[in-house]
């Protein structure tokens, strides 16, 4: 065996076992989901057949698909940009030598490293008609009461919010690295120059973290996605689907209603949108950032 | 997956642009109230979870302080064995993480062959299609294996780590080839030159990752929901799901103490390390 061929089997050997998992639980369910929606759901006494596009027509047909989507549009404009633009903020200002900064640092990553679903409980309960802490609050202002989970006008919002919480500071830990990472040069001949703090901003910090803002940007995207865990805890996707996301629905088909097939075709939406992410990040964004 | 260089250690020149005066009291005030904003939901449960329930909302100085509601809590489910499947849960899952992303990003790093880069790809489609996605297909895979309601069962998709394996990938990558090629001539196999030369070189890598792999997989929930049935393979998160939404459902003191039970080893954990906890999370997100 010549060096080149024994260099490929030890390489192969030594991605083995990372490539045997990654094939078995994410490449093939993967495929087997896009397979899988091409047939019915088998029952005790049908097994599954071929059923072309039915589960794709049933998709197209399903409000509470259409629901889902629309819902998940709204809960990722808001907490994209808000938890984006909130972990900048933070991150400047605990870049300064601000008052209590080790403090501040410490309330705004706290969230982070706390489970979703026991602060969801913590958020429950904040929410919680009456009782609740937002009701006092609200109600010491002498404002109206308000079920702010149970109400269909305000339940999404409240899950955007606490979204936004528990994300914010995961992402200012990205912008403060790169914020210390800025050459204090720069600082210092911009203010020859006279420029202005905000400009300075603007024009000089602000375009130099650009690659941590498109990095921060496709996690976000990816969250979005994928923070559901509070719903389980906070509404359950009520009220009347009000606060169902994608990724909660494929839950609730695939194992409250066993209807894998039709799971697996809300599956391929979902892959579909994630690729896209990839796509756009990929195809378009990252040729223009400095990759190594 | 570019991101910022290297954090430098600045010298001690003066920023002009560092607010002074009457900016930086602005500035220290909209941070602080930001940052009471921020712990807010943490405090708040800390004050229910100290205090009998019927001052759960009545917010006065002198209210007596308790420890009832924990040991409420405590007895009202099995924590202890909660506890213990979390613990064997984090460790199974960061043990195999390590061994499994190690080989494969040696072999990514410094070993030149035919299909490298074409399994990078595939090994990086994780990073997108993460595994909560394929829920429906991967509890087919673990009930024909017959793994259901049990804790490799909520493992196993997630031993094999893309991003694990990109993080060692580039501290490898890093490594001076000189080390390399020194072991080699002293006659070490490559296995060898792995475990004496880059190992040791990429601890700090290794720290970083392992603390995040941790976090994330202490609260992770809707796989370990979805796969689990009993006691005996429950997680923290998942038990005190149960626990929160069946007849514990009214007593606000009890849930909050119980919530604050299941994140108490990572919130003392980051209190007492905060420093490596943030640089560790910058670290794996700078690549």
């Amino acid at each position: 065996m010549n060096s080149r061929a024994t260099a490929t089997v030890h390489g192969w050997l030594l991605l083995l076992p990372a490539m045997a998992c990654l094939a078995l639980f994410t490449h093939w369910p993967a495929v087997a989901s896009l397979i899988e929606s091409f047939y019915s759901t088998a029952k005790a006494r049908r097994p599954a057949r071929f059923v072309g596009l039915d589960n794709y027509e049933q998709l197209l047909a399903d409000p509470i698909f259409w629901k889902a989507m629309s819902n998940n549009l709204w809960f990722a404009l808001g907490t994209i940009p808000t938890s984006i633009a909130l972990a900048l903020l933070m991150a400047v200002w605990v870049n300064d030598k601000i008052v209590g900064r080790t403090w501040v640092r410490m309330a705004f990553f706290t969230p982070t490293i706390l489970p979703m679903i026991a602060v969801a409980n913590i958020w429950l309960f904040f929410f919680t008609p009456q009782y609740g802490l937002l009701e006092q609050i609200v109600g010491l202002f002498g404002g109206r009461s308000t079920n702010w989970l149970g109400s269909q006008d305000t339940a999404l919002a409240a899950i955007t919010v606490v979204a936004i919480w528990k994300e914010a500071g995961f992402f200012m830990i990205f912008y403060l690295a790169a914020l210390q990472a800025l050459p204090p040069s720069l600082g210092e001949a911009a203010a020859i120059e006279g420029a202005s703090r905000w400009t300075y901003f603007r024009r000089i910090q602000f375009p130099l973290l650009m690659p941590t803002t498109l990095f921060v940007l496709i996690n976000a995207v990816i969250n979005a996605f994928r923070m559901v865990d509070h719903i389980f805890v906070m509404t359950r996707g009520g009220p009347d689907n009000a606060t169902t996301l994608l990724l909660f629905y494929i839950y609730q088909v695939g194992f409250s209603f066993w209807d894998t097939a039709y799971a697996a075709t809300l599956t391929c939406v979902l892959l579909a949108l994630l690729a896209l992410v990839a796509f756009v990040q990929y195809g378009i964004l990252e040729r223009r950032t400095h990759y190594r | 997956m570019s991101a910022a260089p290297q954090p430098v250690v600045t010298a001690a020149r003066s920023d002009p642009y560092a607010p002074k005066g009457l900016a930086l009291t602005l500035e220290s005030t909209g941070a602080i109230l930001l940052a009471l904003l921020w712990v807010l939901p943490l405090a708040y449960a800390v004050w229910a979870a100290i205090h009998p329930a019927e001052y759960t909302t009545r917010f006065v100085l002198t209210a007596p302080l308790t420890l009832d509601n924990f040991t409420r809590a405590w007895a009202a489910a099995p924590f202890a064995r909660y506890f213990l499947n979390t613990f064997i849960l984090v460790t199974m899952i960061l043990a195999f993480q390590l061994v499994l992303g190690t080989l494969a990003a040696y072999a990514l790093a410094r070993q030149d062959f035919w299909g490298r880069d074409i399994a990078f790809a595939l090994i990086l489609a994780q990073l997108m299609i993460m595994p909560d996605a394929l829920i429906v297909e991967n509890y087919r895979t673990l009930a024909r294996l017959d793994l259901i309601d049990t804790i490799p069962a909520i493992a196993l998709p997630y031993i094999a780590s893309a991003f694990g394996i990109f993080l060692l990938r580039q501290t490898f990558k890093t490594v001076p080839k000189e080390l390399d090629d020194a072991a080699r001539v002293e006659g070490a196999s490559p296995l060898q030159v792995l475990m004496k030369v880059y190992v040791p070189l990429a601890k700090p890598t290794y720290v970083a990752y392992g603390l995040v792999s941790v976090s994330y997989h202490w609260n992770n929930f809707l796989w370990p929901l979805l796969v689990t049935n009993s006691v005996e393979s429950r997680p923290l998160t998942v038990g005190l799901q149960v626990f929160s939404s069946s007849d514990q459902g009214i007593d606000w003191a009890v849930i909050c103490a119980a919530t604050l039970m299941t994140s108490a080893p990572l919130l003392i954990g980051f209190l007492l390390f905060q420093r490596q906890f943030v640089q560790s999370f910058m670290r794996a997100g700078i690549k």
